[in-house]
């Protein structure tokens, strides 16, 4: 089978690429999505609060969903599900993908272009090493929200959730809804890692107590969880002595961290940033192989699916415009570079003469600052100084380049993105 | 009555059991778990042991040099993973190397093929991520890795196959020396055999000293490990053991038979022979003494840790044979390290003491072949689209870390011992061993499962006892 475009991912990334890459002008595309539904992790996601940028209004997550799985289908992109793409190469100027399911079998499509959509999963117990017994009764967020949600099982009664991230927060209100006990959310950092929106409606509204520089050091229960011991831990993240204290419970869930999916990115090749987890890109969100671009949580976790429309938007038309010759032509790249506050940019690098009238750059910061600054330098030059109230890990950030900006840097070969500040907190 | 009790399914037990089920003899298998493997087999390097270790002389050197060489032949047999890929010992320090060069001798007089002593730039060369550190190393090419699970099922389906009878969640509580044999008391009531196997693993010494005058003891001895991303198995080929410096006795890092990487174990003495648990204390010692014998240990792609009991006797030594004043009560105890690699002759030379005391003769029908299930993830593309033409349902792919489709996991639910919990599932087919570690495959199993077993899902467990996944329905419990 011969296709001009491959998108791997039927979830809100994948989708959003097909949609702008067929309104671009891409007759001959194909959705691979492993699920036996299109929409991704937005299926289990239940709660509202989805689209506020994008709609102005406030979806839930299979809303969301629905919203863009219509337009497809209006668009007549065709979608193949329950299918699992087990191998990506590159084969001359094409990339060979290999898939599999069980109406057609094991077979290869020969792509011209691939957008990389596949998502991320989450960090488990054994990557976080807390030490302890390992009883049933351990959950990924996700994994007990897909109980909770799909399945309409509790996957237990007495709860503690370790790691403040957007899902775990979301699931400490949930299993309190559902009629379980949430006895607190440990946060290993001195900050959440979530949005401050969900702080208030998901813990304070429910008086679940978020207790934070704290972590779990020991998981008792031989057959099921019985407790967790949870302790404060210093400036290092180490636990300290003494500061221990046995909580009850039947569930552990985590919500320490995603990590974007990128084994098959690897598997042609694609140069990943070990700040993202996800492949380096320019402008075009294309990665360092040449016609294999990315976008969503496969790229960077991103904080709203908004962004993640957005993004993959622009991946789609990218795609488009590299299939359409559009792309050709490769002038001077500018290396955006990270420093003081700033974990990572996504772009990494921006071709003035590729990109379009303006750039969006999105990034996280790795502590949480107030009363500070974004800027954009270039040699000693402030390019762009941005205020902010407010910056904090949980929230992505973003800056919006013009193109006149870039042009007349002269003959600099980066920018630099960071944080200025005169008070950092923590 | 039974002509043979077997009490522990681990891989001595399931070896004994297999080698019984050659011959006419009415055996049983009691294990106190839900599954093969749950104990001592289950958590350890599953490392094959060239076989320089052990004193020579001893019966461990033999069974350890004998199992060593019978294993590529049985995994060939009984289709289970298995790899030679050798291993080494290395030495830090020059004034060690009289230690190595004792190793190397200890190994010639067990019969160990292939050892050389090499230089620092010869293991270089052999292994480039070695650290600088290392001056000399002993390598032992007959050095393997097997899966122990593998090890394990194949051994005991292929027995039950004989006609073994395994009774899973059967504890035995007592056991009284009778007039033809002995009777074992179990949870699940009483049986009758006129010969009893004791591979009860940490328990062992509790059953030997039930019925024997000589009374031994087993201390559960923990070992600690981190097991890491595929992604990273590749950075050494062979296993590396450290030569005991002034810092202990050293740490493994070694590749799996999966392509994972490993690295362990500590060894510390405990009292509860259940205590499973990891310590903070443990993960910490292990990969800080596993980076001494590698540059750029990947710590961050630690994806899950472990630990597991030996069974150390005090004396030392495997105690294997008839017990003292208990004729017909053969024990398999203190089986620690190399335990795994000496199992395959560990059964043979049991059998032929059990088979002196109880005649029997051989089946004619014996089954020698079993044939494991069908891996997607190792099989060639051409073998791929080979078993999806047979059942679709091997490209309805339900583990998508280590590639696992629907097809396997009914292989391994549907077939003799079959898996009747997530952790069966896994060992028999790695769905969920991999970096997610069953975050996504997990609901599927578990609805697969009880699918497959008619249960609900509720009824659903990890492992053992009350190891439960799901506790009710959403609202339950809340009024009005």
């Amino acid at each position: 089978m011969k296709k001009d475009l491959v998108i791997i991912g039927g979830g809100p990334a994948g989708l959003a690429a097909a949609i702008a890459a067929k309104e671009a002008g891409v007759e001959d595309l194909l959705v691979l999505e492993r699920d036996s539904r299109l929409g991704g992790i937005l299926n289990q996601c239940i709660h509202n609060g989805f689209g506020l940028h994008t709609f102005k209004e406030e979806l839930t997550g299979p809303e969301y969903a629905a919203r863009y799985i219509e337009k497809a289908e209006a668009l007549d992109i065709p979608c193949k599900l329950n299918t699992m793409v087990i191998d990506l190469a590159a084969e001359g100027g094409r990339k060979r993908v290999t898939v599999m399911n069980r109406q057609e079998g094991l077979y290869e499509i020969e792509a011209r272009a691939v957008i990389l959509a596949m998502g991320c999963r989450e960090r488990p117990r054994g990557a976080l090493n807390i030490p302890g017994y390992r009883p049933a009764g351990i959950y990924t967020a996700g994994t007990a929200q897909r109980y909770v949600n799909i399945e309409g099982r509790m996957p237990g009664r007495e709860v503690v959730v370790l790691g403040s991230g957007d899902i775990g927060l979301i699931m400490a209100r949930r299993m309190t809804l559902e009629g379980a006990k949430v006895k607190l959310v440990a946060e290993l950092m001195p900050y959440s890692g979530g949005l401050k929106r969900n702080i208030v409606q998901c813990l304070d509204d429910f008086d679940i107590p978020l207790k934070l520089s704290h972590t779990v050091v020991d998981i008792k229960g031989k057959e099921r969880v019985e407790g967790v011991t949870i302790a404060r831990v210093d400036e290092n993240s180490k636990p300290i002595p003494g500061t221990e204290e046995e909580v009850a419970c039947d569930t552990l869930l985590l919500s320490c961290g995603l990590i974007p999916e990128n084994e098959l990115s690897e598997s042609i090749g694609v140069a990943i940033n070990p700040a993202t987890g996800g492949p380096f890109v320019n402008e075009s969100l294309e990665t360092d192989r040449e016609g294999v671009f990315a976008c969503g949580n496969v790229l960077h976790v991103h904080d709203l699916v908004d962004y993640v429309s957005e993004e993959s938007s622009q991946a789609g038309r990218n795609a488009a415009a590299y299939l359409q010759g559009a792309l050709a032509g490769k002038g001077k790249a500018i290396s955006l570079r990270a420093a003081d506050g700033i974990r990572y940019t996504v772009p990494a690098s921006i071709d003035v003469s590729r990109m379009g009238e303006t750039q969006t750059v999105r990034f996280r910061v790795g502590s949480v600052y107030r009363d500070a600054a974004l800027e954009v330098t270039c040699g000693g030059r402030v390019l762009k100084h941005i205020d902010k109230r407010v910056l904090a890990p949980g929230e992505m950030e973003q800056v919006v380049l013009k193109r006149s900006e870039l042009q007349n840097i002269g003959n600099s070969e980066s920018i630099t993105f960071s944080v200025r500040t005169e008070k950092r907190e923590v | 009555m039974y002509d043979v009790i077997v009490i522990g399914a681990g891989v001595s037990g399931c070896a004994v059991a297999r080698e019984l089920s050659r011959y006419r003899l009415r055996t049983a298998v009691l294990e106190r778990a839900c599954d093969v493997c749950g104990g001592t087999s289950k958590a350890n390097s599953g490392v094959v042991h060239a076989g320089y270790d052990a004193k020579p002389g001893s019966l461990k050197a033999k069974l350890n040099v004998e199992g060593s060489r019978m294993m590529e032949a049985l995994s060939k047999e009984l289709d289970f993973p298995y790899k030679r890929n050798g291993s080494l010992v290395l030495c830090f320090d020059e004034k060690d190397l009289p230690a190595l060069r004792k190793l190397y001798d200890q190994g010639q007089e067990n019969g160990v093929e292939g050892l050389e002593i090499l230089s620092k730039e010869q293991l270089k060369k052999l292994e480039p991520h070695v650290s600088d550190r290392a001056v000399a190393a002993l390598h032992a090419p007959a050095g393997g890795i097997v899966c122990p699970f593998g090890l394990t099922l194949a051994l005991a389906e292929n027995a039950a196959e004989n006609g073994v009878e395994f009774r899973f969640e059967t504890e035995v509580l007592k056991i009284e020396k009778t007039e033809t044999g002995y009777r074992i008391f179990t949870d699940r009531g009483t049986l009758d055999a006129r010969a009893v196997v004791n591979a009860a693993g940490v328990y062992a010494d509790r059953f030997h000293n039930m019925v024997s005058e000589e009374k031994i003891h087993i201390t559960p001895r923990k070992g600690e490990y981190c097991l890491m991303d595929r992604k990273v198995g590749g950075l050494v080929s062979h296993t590396i053991f450290q030569l005991p410096t002034v810092y202990g006795k050293g740490v493994l890092v070694t590749p799996t038979v999966h392509g994972n990487l490993l690295a362990g174990p500590t060894a510390i003495d405990v009292e509860d022979p259940e205590s499973v648990n990891t310590t903070s204390e443990g993960l910490e010692d292990v990969m800080r003494r596993a980076a001494l014998s590698v540059d750029d240990l990947p710590v961050k792609q630690v994806i899950t840790s472990f630990a597991g009991l030996r069974a150390h006797e005090d004396g030392n030594d495997f105690i294997i044979g008839q017990a003292k004043g208990a004729s017909g009560f053969f024990d398999a105890a203190g089986i620690e390290s190399p335990g795994l690699t000496c199992a395959p002759a560990l059964g043979k030379y049991l059998a032929k003491l059990i088979l002196e005391y109880l005649p029997a003769d051989e089946k004619p029908d014996f089954i020698a072949r079993r044939k494991g299930i069908p891996s997607m993830a190792l099989a060639s593309l051409e073998e791929k689209k080979r078993l999806i033409k047979e059942n679709p349902l091997y490209a309805n792919v339900i583990c998508r870390c280590e590639l696992v489709t629907e097809g396997e996991i009914l292989d391994a639910i549907h077939r003799p011992l079959g898996a009747t919990t997530l952790d069966g599932v896994k060992w028999r087919t790695r769905a969920g061993m991999g970096r997610c570690q069953a975050g996504f495959c997990s609901p599927k199993v578990v609805e697969i499962l009880a699918r497959e077993l008619g249960r609900d899902m509720s009824e659903i467990r990890k492992n053992d006892g009350g190891s439960r996944f799901l506790t009710g329905y959403d609202k339950d419990g809340i009024d009005g």
